[in-house]
């Protein structure tokens, strides 16, 4: 695609504009020229196909989904039979979809390709519980009956460590392990399957059911769905996180201000952001009823995957004149930390207006918040104020990669500790088994669960009444930063207390 | 292995009007005839039908015949259960309750006792009581965004184990629309007003789907409802493998 083209979208192309959080004279400049700029590959060959025939400008989403689809070119609201390039799925949704497969397809069927199906248990693994013992049981049955390529097993629930193949929360193990490429299709038995748009790859969540077809098929049928696009300029402040920008869209927009449509998320603060940092902003798209999330891929991306993926893959971009159905800008410098309050992720306000909100206890993580870039956050701020947390600290690494990080990364500014060691002077919990643990309650012996009616300031995703267990009780979304000032405090705290 | 023509394009989106491309107009009665339907097994007794319904379970199924059905005239008659907004799919069938695998008929039985559990506590009324697998409402009527937050199929299988034969909502979240339909277990209908606001649990409610159009006895009202589209005949035939299956679109089973 030719670079040269530098004139920002031409208003007939954008719906709705909406510009929030600026003062109007400062974002107007010609940092719009600058989003263009970036969004001309700077690496890669790519070939006429990939770029999108001139004729017939299309959004990065549109684009993944023609090509998927074979088809030169699609617009919103077209109904196509899509490729899959990769189908995940775990624990808690595997045996069913399994179930439908072999049902539908023959009880001798095998999955349409070996490779290209990666099966993560991950939700519920460390518990007593029968049912989800058996359930991971299933998996590793049919994993071996169809020598299924990618299965991240566990078998000794005593000692996650002792499993050499078990990753944990399968959002995250998929990008670790490199199951994430740009311009691919990946579909999840997971509403937070989104997360994996983060690479520039069209991704999003099924029910058994599609599963099940898609296990059999290796395609499934998808509405192309138009594009709301977010620019985020300007530098992002050092108590924020892309946690933060997420809640302030979503608060923006509503629970269902996305649904069937596509977020792109562009602009110089998203460019600025890392990998997991990009995955947190693509992962509560789902929050917003959005179908799937995108964020173009470049070199943080390229960086990302060199070593883990050795297929190749072919990225592509939205076209300077596609079309999107509203464009929404924020000037990121004037944001401050936020928190969604219970009883649902749009219930947005500023964390420092809730600093009276008594709180029982801290829950950092999940796909969402738990990370090994989100446990690096939290330990800045506990090293930073050097004093003990006020109330329960439960820290969930998401990954085995995750949980051996918090116990090598050094801290920088730490003098050579590691996260782990910073947690523990703290007076956090240690940090537990890697898995979804929980984010979404589980059964009743889960570690960190809610049984009581409790006020949680938590680094995950949803909370809606009875999310992380207790149905009366009260969860605040939070990014790790404003997580760990409020256990530091035991109220609700903007982490600048502690960050400036 | 599957060859789905084209013509299945509408199935899951009859609903979604996008903003600056018409569909084409849907070409369906030509195509496909339903030539067969599964056993209708309605299993809420207090649910009167004005003609056999097929309904489908989840048990392994092979195409059996009964009396062939005009997906235009159905009808459903029974109590409803009014919700709100934004009802999440923790709400209809909270997480714990996962572990039961969906096509596992004797987990599916169960899913059902715990449909719409996790609503709070100032929903007085139940819609499952406690020791039932059953519910007596055969119609749930919601608010906004019904069926938000996880991916997971067991909120629409949760709902039709229960018994329940369609939801009335305003609006839904897109995953949850698209496991009803290809689930078969609920039809997930719009309606053009907040019937939840005037709707009250236990009203007598029928729902004529080939009218577009729900009466609410107690009250005496009558609200239009929205089309259900190519969605309908799919539902209709149990799902979207058994509708694939029916249509002469798939295979029974591939080798």
């Amino acid at each position: 695609m030719a670079s040269s083209a530098f004139a920002p979208p031409s208003s007939s192309l954008i719906s709705h504009k909406h510009d929030f959080g600026l003062s109007p004279a400062k974002c107007k400049r010609s940092h719009s020229r600058r989003i263009v700029s970036v969004m001309a590959p700077q690496q890669t060959q790519r070939t006429p196909a990939s770029t999108g025939s001139v004729k017939t400008a299309m959004t990065l989403t549109e684009k993944i989904l023609a090509r998927a689809s074979e088809k030169p070119a699609l617009m919103p609201g077209e109904n196509v039979w899509v490729n899959v390039d990769i189908l995940m799925t775990h624990d808690v949704c595997g045996p069913g979809s399994i179930g439908i497969f072999k049902r539908e397809f023959g009880q001798n069927a095998k999955v349409w390709d070996r490779e290209k199906v990666v099966i993560i248990p991950d939700h519920y693994i460390f518990t007593a519980d029968e049912r989800a013992n058996r359930n991971v049981d299933i998996l590793r049955d049919f994993c071996k009956e169809q020598d299924i390529k990618y299965f991240y097993d566990i078998t000794d629930l005593s000692n996650f460590k002792v499993n050499p193949d078990y990753k944990g929360v399968c959002h995250v193990a998929l990008a670790q392990e490199g199951h994430c490429r740009p311009g691919e299709v990946l579909l999840g038995t997971d509403s937070h399957t989104c997360t994996a748009g983060a690479f520039g790859q069209f991704a999003t969540g099924i029910g058994n059911t599609d599963a099940g077809f898609v296990l059999g098929a290796g395609k499934i049928l998808l509405k192309v769905p138009p594009t709301l696009r977010f620019v985020l300029d300007g530098e992002m402040p050092d108590y924020l996180l892309a946690k933060d920008l997420i809640l302030q869209i979503i608060g923006e927009i509503s629970v269902s201000g996305a649904t069937y449509k596509a977020m792109e998320f562009v602009g110089s603060t998203v460019e600025g952001l890392n990998m997991e940092e990009r995955m947190t902003l693509c992962n509560m798209v789902v929050e917003a009823g959005g179908k799937n999330g995108v964020v173009p891929p470049d070199s943080t991306t390229y960086k990302y995957l060199e070593g883990k993926t050795s297929l190749s893959y072919e990225p592509v971009y939205s076209d300077q004149t596609a079309r999107f159905l509203s464009e929404y800008r924020f000037d990121v410098s004037k944001l401050e930390p936020l928190v969604a309050k219970p009883h649902s992720p749009d219930n947005r306000a500023l964390a420092r207006e809730c600093k009276d909100v008594k709180i029982d206890r801290v829950y950092i993580g999940s796909c969402t918040g738990g990370k090994t870039e989100d446990f690096l956050a939290a330990a800045k701020v506990f090293l930073a104020s050097g004093k003990k947390v006020k109330v329960p600290t439960f820290l969930v690494p998401a990954t085995q990669k995750v949980w051996m990080d918090i116990y090598t990364m050094e801290v920088p500014g730490s003098g050579g500790k590691t996260c782990s060691q910073i947690f523990e002077e703290a007076g956090c919990d240690t940090p537990a088994s890697p898995s979804c643990g929980a984010c979404l309650g589980g059964p009743r012996d889960t570690y960190a669960r809610m049984n009581e009616p409790k006020v949680c300031v938590s680094t995950t995703n949803r909370n809606f009444p009875g999310r992380m267990g207790h149905k009366e009780g009260q969860i605040y979304l939070a990014s790790p930063y404003t997580a760990a000032a409020s256990a530091l405090t035991g109220y609700v705290t903007d982490p600048r207390e502690f960050l400036h | 292995m599957t060859v789905l023509s084209c013509s299945l394009d509408r199935l899951f989106f009859s609903t979604y009007r996008p903003r600056h491309h018409l569909p084409s107009p849907i070409n369906y009665g030509s195509n496909f005839k339903i030539i067969s339907s599964q056993n209708p097994l309605k299993k809420n007794i207090a649910f009167q039908k004005s003609k056999s319904t097929p309904k489908k379970t989840t048990k392994i199924s092979s195409s059996s015949d009964s009396a062939a059905i005009s997906t235009t005239k159905k009808t459903f008659h029974g109590l409803c259960y009014v919700v709100g907004d934004n009802i999440d799919t923790d709400q209809i069938i909270p997480a714990e309750y996962l572990t039961l695998v969906p096509s596992n008929p004797h987990e599916y039985e169960k899913l059902g006792s715990y449909a719409l559990i996790g609503l709070p506590s100032s929903y007085t009324a139940r819609f499952v009581e406690p020791n039932n697998t059953k519910t007596k409402y055969s119609l749930v009527i919601g608010g906004d965004n019904f069926g938000c937050g996880s991916s997971r199929e067991h909120a629409p299988v949760a709902l039709g184990a229960a018994g329940a034969v369609a939801v009335v909502a305003e609006s839904y979240a897109r995953i949850f629309f698209r496991n009803s339909v290809a689930t078969g277990e609920v039809y997930p209908l719009e309606s053009e007003v907040r019937i939840c606001e005037e709707c009250k649990t236990g009203d007598t409610v029928t729902i004529e789907l080939g009218e577009d159009k729900l009466i609410n006895h107690t009250t005496g009202k009558e609200y239009k409802l929205k089309p259900i589209g190519d969605a309908g005949p799919v539902i209709d035939a149990g799902g979207i493998f058994a509708y694939a299956r029916k249509t002469g679109m798939i295979p029974s089973q591939a080798a």
